[in-house]
């Protein structure tokens, strides 16, 4: 399934109530899929900044863009290309600790991936860790053997490497 | 800036667009609306359903071009106005809902939206996939940009509906309201100039051509494209179809007209198109009822698209040459270029294929005396002035009137092309027919959508708006019953309407006049009496439940496997 591969999207809108309803009712109308969305605030306080992840060929990927185009408050809207970003995601994540051995283990393996580790209690390690979906898949995997009792994983975020940018111009 | 209430501020800001006419159903959400507008330039229609509301503001946008107004109060009427929006929305139609909506503040706060208060429905959230934008208001001061920003996205670019959410409380609001300011929209920039490159390589493969084709949309209605469309056909010889929605955008008398595409389409039309080998698409979304089966729609051609919504190119079909463009300023600018560059076009093979097929596969009718369809409509026409207008219900009556009426203008043909919503002619006509009060309007009904909004009658009779109403009756739900016959081996299951209501006695229950018409004698001795009316007419018409619309492309077949004679 190469052409189903995840693509990026990052799209600039206004900051205002309803905006996230009307993008993920646009993606839901159309049929297309959604695997994470990230909002936040932008450097320009009545701008927020959407970083949607897409399962699709390259004609539905064409069709996101141009509807969301088409939505009066998506101010802009940019494909980005992998090999010209820089992507991270973060997860906090509840790992089991039964025994003092465990401890340890975990927190080497926290050192090893340059995550941190946020909480500590009797039978819990809470620990943080920031990276590339991929990293973060990978470290999920190993703590799996000492069991995740929770975890929450923001989604990913990105941006274009160098002057690049998605800037409006005014 | 003025001190004023924003039901105030509302009813100004519309009267500074011009707005002269709206349809509407009040209520407790609306009243302080209401209570000003009897006393404002705009003419109120007091409707007797929302959908009814929103069909003629739908109706009245597309004969005259400008937007149409529709009102209600929150919760039910909101909700009752979602059909019409809807169909708006799938026709490209420039409509304004308004709505009243329970208020997001106040003393009762059991009253306040959120809280599931009395008549309260998230309109909102309803409307959003079916609108082109959305607003709910929040103070009363940003009535007049709203209002004048809902007006510019509702006509610009493709056309849709916009719906403007009202909160009793910012009804009564007092403010200082300013009308002066400007708006600004920077998610909302339509182009609108066609890119010279591709317009010189459209006119280069154009005049290349062998065997050119025009197929025209809805678009080219929308733009006032209509004089430059025929301008093109003429220069290029080439034969030009339109889609359902196209209909009006070229006169269907015209040598070169070959009526209309897809599925209840011209066979001519269907032929031809697949024949082409150059098609020039212009403000079409080529539907599935116009493609047929999208692999096999007109394969060999090589296509150019012309359309305004970026997205609508590449959507369903893949073309050569893609014009995001207004279709006027796009053939406008081809026939600059091609008008230079043609050497002499005219009897070429091809021009003689065209009228050869036209001549054998649309024979000019002796027209039988037979209560048939066809005979019924190709009389109508004879009857009905040029400039006349006609809706038409959905069903086998709509695709009777796309193969056998010939349209001859732009914005006289309007039908609901997309939903395909049963009710919208006749509310519709009422729409086209204040918005131009001087022509004869026409709803082509079946008595199965009629019955769907029959209670405009009312309506129509006391606001005194005289429609014609041709109820071609076959006391069954038609189309599906066709559909029954053709593909579940003729098992009827809920189709049967029967033959109640009387039709005329129905209309004379409203007031309006009422006829029955068993013969073409009878028929156009109705249609004369009623065009000589200025009481709004309803003409029984009872025709056989066996009729079938035929031709037909089957579905899941591509538009040059059509069935059926002519």
């Amino acid at each position: 399934m190469e052409n189903q591969k995840t693509k990026v999207i990052a799209a600039l809108v206004e900051n205002k109530p309803g905006v996230l309803h009307s993008i993920s009712n646009m993606f839901r109308r159309r049929d297309f899929n959604i695997e994470s969305i990230t909002v936040g605030r932008t450097e320009q306080e009545d701008l927020s900044r959407m970083t949607i992840t897409v399962k699709g060929d390259e004609k539905t990927l064409e069709q996101v863009v141009k509807q969301m185009n088409k939505l009066i408050d998506v101010v802009k809207v940019s494909r980005l290309e992998p090999e010209n970003i820089v992507t991270r995601e973060l997860a906090l994540i509840k790992v089991n600790i039964p025994d003092n051995k465990s401890r340890s283990d975990v927190i080497n393996c926290v050192d090893v991936f340059r995550g941190r580790v946020v909480d500590v209690a009797p039978e819990t390690l809470t620990i943080e860790i920031t990276g590339t979906p991929d990293k973060i898949d990978a470290f999920l995997n190993l703590m799996r053997t000492y069991g995740i009792m929770e975890l929450a994983r923001t989604g990913l975020t990105a941006l274009s490497r160098g002057v690049r940018s998605i800037k409006i111009e005014e | 800036m003025t001190k004023m209430s924003g039901a105030k501020a509302l009813i100004k800001s519309l009267e500074r667009q011009k707005v002269d006419a709206m349809f509407g159903i009040l209520g407790g959400a609306v009243l302080p609306i209401y209570d000003l507008l009897c006393k404002s330039n705009i003419k109120h229609i007091l409707c007797r359903h929302e959908q009814g509301a929103a069909h003629a503001a739908d109706g009245y946008a597309r004969a005259s071009g400008k937007a149409g107004v529709c009102m209600a109060t929150s919760g039910p009427g909101a909700t009752n106005l979602v059909t019409g929006i809807a169909n708006a929305y799938m026709d490209s139609a420039p409509v304004i809902a308004l709505t009243g909506q329970v208020p997001t503040g106040g003393d009762n706060t059991s009253y306040i939206i959120g809280r599931d208060a009395f008549q309260e429905a998230d309109i909102i959230g309803i409307t959003t996939a079916i609108t082109k934008h959305n607003f709910q208001l929040r103070n009363a001061a940003e009535i007049p940009k709203c209002v004048k920003t809902a007006f510019y996205i509702a006509t610009t670019g493709r056309p849709g509906p916009v719906l403007i959410d009202v909160p009793k409380n910012v009804q009564t609001e007092i403010a200082d309201i300013d009308f002066s300011n400007g708006i600004q929209i920077r998610g909302y920039k339509p182009t609108s100039n066609p890119h010279p490159l591709q317009i010189r390589k459209a006119a280069e493969m154009l005049a290349e051509a062998e065997q050119p084709v025009i197929l025209a949309g809805g678009g080219v209605i929308t733009s006032n494209a209509a004089p430059k469309l025929l301008q093109t056909a003429e220069l290029l010889m080439a034969p030009v179809a339109t889609t359902f929605m196209g209909k009006g955008s070229f006169p269907e008398t015209h040598p070169l007209s070959l009526g209309s595409i897809g599925m209840h389409g011209n066979p001519v039309a269907n032929k031809l198109l697949s024949e082409a080998d150059v098609m020039l698409a212009v403000g079409t979304r080529f539907s599935d009822r116009a493609t047929g089966k999208l692999s096999s729609f007109c394969a060999p051609s090589r296509k150019i698209h012309i359309d305004i919504d970026t997205a609508e190119i590449g959507k369903n079909i893949d073309v050569d040459i893609p014009i995001v463009a207004d279709a006027k300023k796009a053939l406008n600018a081809i026939n600059e270029r091609i008008a230079k560059q043609l050497k002499k076009k005219g009897n070429t093979a091809w021009t003689k294929r065209v009228k050869e097929a036209k001549a054998q596969m649309n024979p000019s009718s002796k027209s039988k005396k037979e209560m048939k369809p066809k005979a019924l409509l190709q009389e109508l026409r004879k009857l009905l002035p040029e400039k006349a207008i006609v809706t038409t219900e959905v069903g086998q009556n709509q695709m009777w009137a796309a193969l056998y009426f010939n349209a001859l203008k732009p914005r006289t043909f309007i039908s609901s092309g997309g939903l395909g919503t049963m009710g919208f002619g006749f509310p519709a006509a009422i729409g086209a027919k204040v918005a131009c009060p001087h022509r004869k309007v026409v709803d082509i009904a079946g008595d199965g959508s009629f019955r769907m909004t029959e209670q405009e009658l009312a309506t129509s009779v006391t606001e005194d708006i005289p429609v014609i109403v041709i109820v071609l009756n076959n006391s069954v739900l038609g189309m599906v019953a066709q559909w029954q016959r053709m593909f579940f081996k003729g098992r009827y299951s809920a189709v049967k309407l029967g033959s109640i209501p009387d039709f005329v006695k129905l209309a004379e229950a409203y007031g309006a006049q009422g006829l029955r018409a068993r013969s073409i004698p009878e028929f156009t001795k109705a249609i004369k009496t009623a065009l000589k009316s200025d009481v709004t007419t309803v003409i029984d018409v009872p025709i056989s439940p066996e009729e079938d619309v035929v031709p037909m492309v089957p579905p899941g077949c591509g538009i040059n496997e059509q069935v059926g004679d002519y």
